[in-house]
């Protein structure tokens, strides 16, 4: 179980350029469950998720997996938990290294490393198996480079390396807004296929609406650093994006502007 | 050419490849411009020249040498890592202490080797003449290639490439970045250490301006290697430093040695910025060729 509670984050403190980010959130994710987080931007959706990776630490409040307090540790000191498949398909994975490599990488995340080899014959088996259940044809390709993956190829990757090992939460971050339709929808259906395979507790960030009420068991929508909507189960069935925005005004009892937030 | 002088170019190219290993590591893996290794290469020599002369083997010697410029690697690091220096800056300033600090490990500006025991020395009853600095060199290079080789494609290998291609992507894999900085630069400085040591074995002793342009040697090393082998594979881009090593040397050796360029010795540092500089223009120009040629098309 993920708890976050009570978080607030500031930017810039004390200067004429402060921004309070995250204005205390409270939220936990039950073991398995696939949330989705929706947002404008500057509605704190991308601070949320650098919280529970820990890439900025908290000002106040609290992070616990599993009971554990993890608010004061780093990301590499959080990475056996928490894996993480970022909005540019650049971020994700080195260029320079070899497809085997950045799965190398990904399967000793969290773990101790060593002067072993890293690519074993075991590991190519595997790696192999996993790129072959994405049906394109990277299986083949172990020991291309990265950076001459396409950048659906790349996130696919992504996915593959972040769902390697056992993981306590899947941060996906905006992980489909590069790609164009098509190959959005690949990697969403991928993304969908390993959740439930793997049962995974996963908190997706999305700025479109249609995407956060698509998949997953349950919707947040961040306003100004604070939940303001927090949807699930049979309220939520069969809600469309107007009642979405309903919801809101109803909530915030002002209106959302129609280009901060992708509709379809 | 003569035989000596190709020999000798040989074996400064197998002694300088280990300074293209140690700045591929710094530049190319970890990609941490580090100019230590135009102090931390004296410091090698300086080190196993004063204990041999002070009745240390020179193995021992030659191992505290390495430990030494591991030592100035770490202090780079940490000039980096823990006071935030930038990272160019924090190695200028490590050199430019190792300045210092060469002298007093020499106690004078320069400590010959003259009839003492070296690792060269201890070859000499084979009867290899001439030949043998050029064994011991090559072995040496060979050696610390095929155990880089190992290393880099090892856990802590990749998680080191990793730190350098994308640090950000490499901490959420749970790697420390911060602390493959201090091993990477240890690493490098170590060998550089070690060309310094060999060195001044054979050349038969330290020097305190040996030193001068170390880094930009060691870049014509990386970057003519990366021109003659154009390679992905970590064992072939290690190879291709050592065939950079030994091109730039023999490049040397023919240009000093061609009478009707006119180059004199004292030309050599201004020829290497030439060649590196043109080394580092290839890939821009073969770009534009390449557009100009399509476009012409």
């Amino acid at each position: 179980m993920i708890e976050l509670s009570g978080i607030h984050v500031r930017f810039n403190r004390g200067s004429p350029m402060e921004t309070h980010a995250l204005r205390g959130v409270d939220l936990t994710l039950a073991d398995g469950e696939f949330v989705t987080v929706i947002g404008s931007n500057g509605s704190g959706k991308s601070t949320l998720l650098n919280v529970l990776a820990g890439d900025v630490p908290p000002d106040s409040g609290r992070v616990t997996f599993d009971g554990t307090d993890v608010t004061a540790r780093p990301a590499a000191g959080r990475a056996g938990d928490v894996a993480r498949v970022f909005q540019d398909p650049l971020a994700g994975s080195c260029e320079q290294l070899t497809i085997e490599e950045n799965l190398a990488l990904a399967a000793s995340r969290g773990a101790r490393r060593s002067l072993v080899p890293a690519v074993t014959r075991d590991r190519r088996e595997r790696f192999r198996a996993r790129l072959a259940a994405l049906k394109l044809g990277l299986e083949n390709r172990l020991q291309d480079r990265m950076g001459l993956l396409s950048g659906g190829q790349r996130q696919a990757v992504a996915l593959v390396m972040a769902t390697l090992r056992p993981i306590g939460v899947l941060l996906l971050d905006e992980h489909t807004a590069a790609l164009d339709p098509r190959t959005a929808g690949f990697v969403m259906d991928l993304t969908d296929r390993l959740v439930a395979e793997q049962k995974l507790t996963t908190l997706m960030v999305t700025h479109s609406m249609r995407l956060a009420l698509d998949h997953g068991r349950r919707t947040i929508m961040l306003h100004e650093g604070r939940a303001v909507l927090d949807v699930s189960g049979p309220e939520r069935e069969g809600l469309g994006v107007e009642d979405m925005l309903h919801l809101f005004e109803r909530v915030r009892g002002e209106e959302l502007s129609d280009d901060s937030l992708v509709l379809d | 050419m003569s035989l000596i002088a190709f020999l000798g170019a040989i074996e400064t190219g197998f002694i300088f490849a280990l300074v293209g290993l140690g700045v591929f590591i710094s530049f190319r893996v970890l990609n941490f411009p580090d100019l230590t290794v135009d102090g931390s290469l004296p410091l090698g020599a300086a080190a196993s020249a004063s204990l041999i002369v002070a009745g240390f083997d020179p193995y021992s010697a030659t191992a505290i040498a390495m430990l030494a410029g591991a030592g100035a690697g770490l202090v780079t690091a940490w000039l980096n890592q823990a006071l935030r220096v930038l990272h160019l800056l924090a190695s200028i300033l490590t050199m430019i202490a190792l300045y210092s600090i060469n002298l007093r490990v020499m106690g004078r500006p320069n400590q010959p080797l003259l009839g003492e025991r070296t690792m060269l020395s201890d070859i000499e009853p084979l009867g290899l003449g001439p030949y043998g600095s050029v064994a011991v060199t090559a072995l040496v290079a060979a050696a610390a290639v095929a155990l880089l080789a190992l290393f880099l494609t090892s856990e802590i290998g990749l998680a080191m490439r990793a730190t350098g291609a994308n640090p950000r992507m490499a901490r959420a894999q749970g790697v420390r970045t911060g602390a493959m900085t201090y091993v990477g630069l240890a690493l490098a400085n170590a060998l550089v250490a070690l060309a310094g040591a060999l060195f001044a074995q054979i050349q038969g002793g330290a020097d305190i301006s040996m030193g001068i342009g170390v880094i930009v040697v060691g870049l014509a090393a990386v970057i003519l290697g990366e021109a003659t082998l154009p390679a992905r594979a970590v064992l072939w881009a290690l190879v291709g430093c050592v065939l950079g090593s030994l091109v730039y040397r023999l490049a040397v050796a023919a240009a000093l040695q061609a009478n009707v360029l006119g180059l004199q010795a004292q030309d050599l540092k201004l020829l290497t910025a030439v060649l590196v500089a043109a080394a580092m223009l290839a890939p821009l120009l073969r770009e534009r060729w390449a557009a100009a040629w399509a476009g012409r098309r």
